[in-house]
């Protein structure tokens, strides 16, 4: 793809950060629309949410969603037609993946080569492709519920995909403490998104 | 303005807090300014937010951007779900910017469906006129921009055949509406004519209650609860975007599904 040394592409370093803001101003301005009719005990504190109103957070909401998605269309698109899809998320079996992660939870797990992702890293991004991909299914049903009725019945009508959108956000901030955390444990990566190398 | 007053369920009280807090905001111009977030999110994109008006008129321009693009989408032949009538939500929710209480009081006998614009005849309707006209009723799914929803059952005169029976202008971009409590939107054309778009005039079977609209208000399954406007006292069919109460104060135009 270019130098040997370099271990993320300037494309993918791009798509990373915009996937970033897009997932931080997506989340916390859905935190204050969720504040709105909240349909567990809970609300979100004002003060982690963007927009300062109904209407403002959903004015980020569907402007960031055009970032999300034709970001995720462009990361997809150059990883399977590069096939780098294929080279770097697989083989992925369920035995590699129980034996990296038994290693990473005894701080043994190898990083020789941070150009190639071990097994939990293939599965945590892959996972959390997927999961992208249904929250935006999801928010499709809910922002056209009619237009799209195949989608509507698929996640169960429109109140079964308020619940299935939440749920997806929630595993992605899940997605996304784990992710710093492994970053706060290895720097280096973060300079390797950052600069590539 | 507000008063808080015995609200039918945890999700209208909720809906009642939501409209109090928003009109307690005096200016929402400073809408931007609470935000806790948009401080460390100027600081990950390195921009300088200094300028709040610029941030808000960008996502305006987002906003007017996605009202096209909804326009695009919307298939004026695709159906909103519709319901058994076991299904409908008891008590359906009251919401409005006002306590229930605070409804207007409209004298069904005086009211006159005052037309203007781009409309061939434009002479006034009374409720005893429209209720003359053919009758369909539906079981739909209204769906608040705040989230939540609830199944209703309404019942009226379908809004394009009552458009083509006035001679309205079918061309044109917007149908306009002004209500007795001082509230005001519009639609697009096709929406308008859309088969399940509804002058209510009945509501689970009998006439419209004055906290659901009385004595005629417009029902869209294909809209959200904002874009259904209640106490209906003037149409009007325009070219000229006539936005709306909520719509000008940055809820989205298009508003539907």
């Amino acid at each position: 793809m270019s130098k040997p040394d370099i271990i993320h592409p300037r494309w993918l370093r791009l798509s990373h950060w915009a996937n970033a803001l897009a997932v931080i101003v997506l989340v916390t301005s859905g935190w204050r629309i969720y504040d709105a009719s909240p349909f567990f005990d809970f609300h979100i504190p004002t003060g982690i949410t963007l927009g300062g109103w109904l209407a403002g957070a959903l004015q980020w909401h569907f402007a960031a969603m055009w970032l999300l998605v034709v970001n995720g269309l462009i990361y997809l698109g150059i990883n399977v037609f590069s096939g780098r899809l294929k080279r770097q998320f697989f083989p992925l079996t369920a035995r590699q993946l129980l034996a990296d992660f038994a290693a990473a939870l005894k701080g043994k797990l190898a990083h020789a080569d941070p150009r190639h992702y071990n097994a939990v890293q293939r599965f945590a991004y892959l996972f959390v492709m997927c999961d992208i991909a249904l929250v935006v299914m999801s928010g499709l049903v809910l922002w056209k519920s009619v237009q799209f009725p195949l989608l509507r019945e698929l996640l169960g009508g429109y109140e079964s995909a308020r619940r299935v959108h939440f749920f997806c956000m929630a595993t992605l901030v899940g997605f996304f403490i784990v992710h710093i955390v492994m970053v706060a444990l290895v720097p280096r990566t973060l300079l390797a998104m950052v600069r590539g190398r | 303005m507000i008063k808080k007053k015995i609200a039918y369920s945890k999700e209208s009280e909720l809906m009642l807090a939501d409209a109090i807090r928003r009109i307690a905001q005096p200016a929402r111009r400073s809408f931007l300014q609470r935000t806790v977030t948009l401080g460390g999110l100027a600081l990950l994109t390195g921009c300088s937010i200094d300028d709040q008006q610029s941030v808000e008129t960008a996502l305006g321009k987002v906003s007017s951007w996605n009202d096209r693009i909804q326009g695009l989408l919307f298939d004026p032949n695709k159906l909103a779900p519709t319901y058994p009538e076991s299904m409908i939500t008891r008590p359906f929710p009251f919401n409005a910017f006002y306590g229930e209480d605070e409804a207007p009081e409209v004298d069904g006998d005086q009211w006159r469906l005052e037309l203007s614009g781009l409309i061939a005849d434009k002479t006034p309707w009374s409720l005893r006129q429209l209720r003359a006209m053919p009758q369909t009723d539906q079981v739909t799914r209204h769906i608040c921009v705040e989230g939540w929803s609830a199944i209703g059952k309404w019942g009226g005169v379908p809004f394009a055949t009552f458009l083509k029976r006035i001679g309205a202008d079918l061309s044109a971009k917007y149908v306009g509406f002004k209500c007795a409590d001082d509230y005001y939107t519009s639609i697009d054309m096709a929406t308008a004519l859309h088969p399940q778009t509804l002058m209510t005039l009945t509501y689970d079977g009998k006439t419209l209650p004055r906290s659901y609209g009385y004595p005629m208000k417009l029902r869209m399954p294909t809209k959200l609860g904002y874009k259904n406007p209640k106490h209906i006292h003037a149409i009007f069919v325009t070219n000229t975007y006539p936005g709306g109460y909520w719509e000008d104060q940055g809820y989205n135009w298009f508003g539907g599904s």
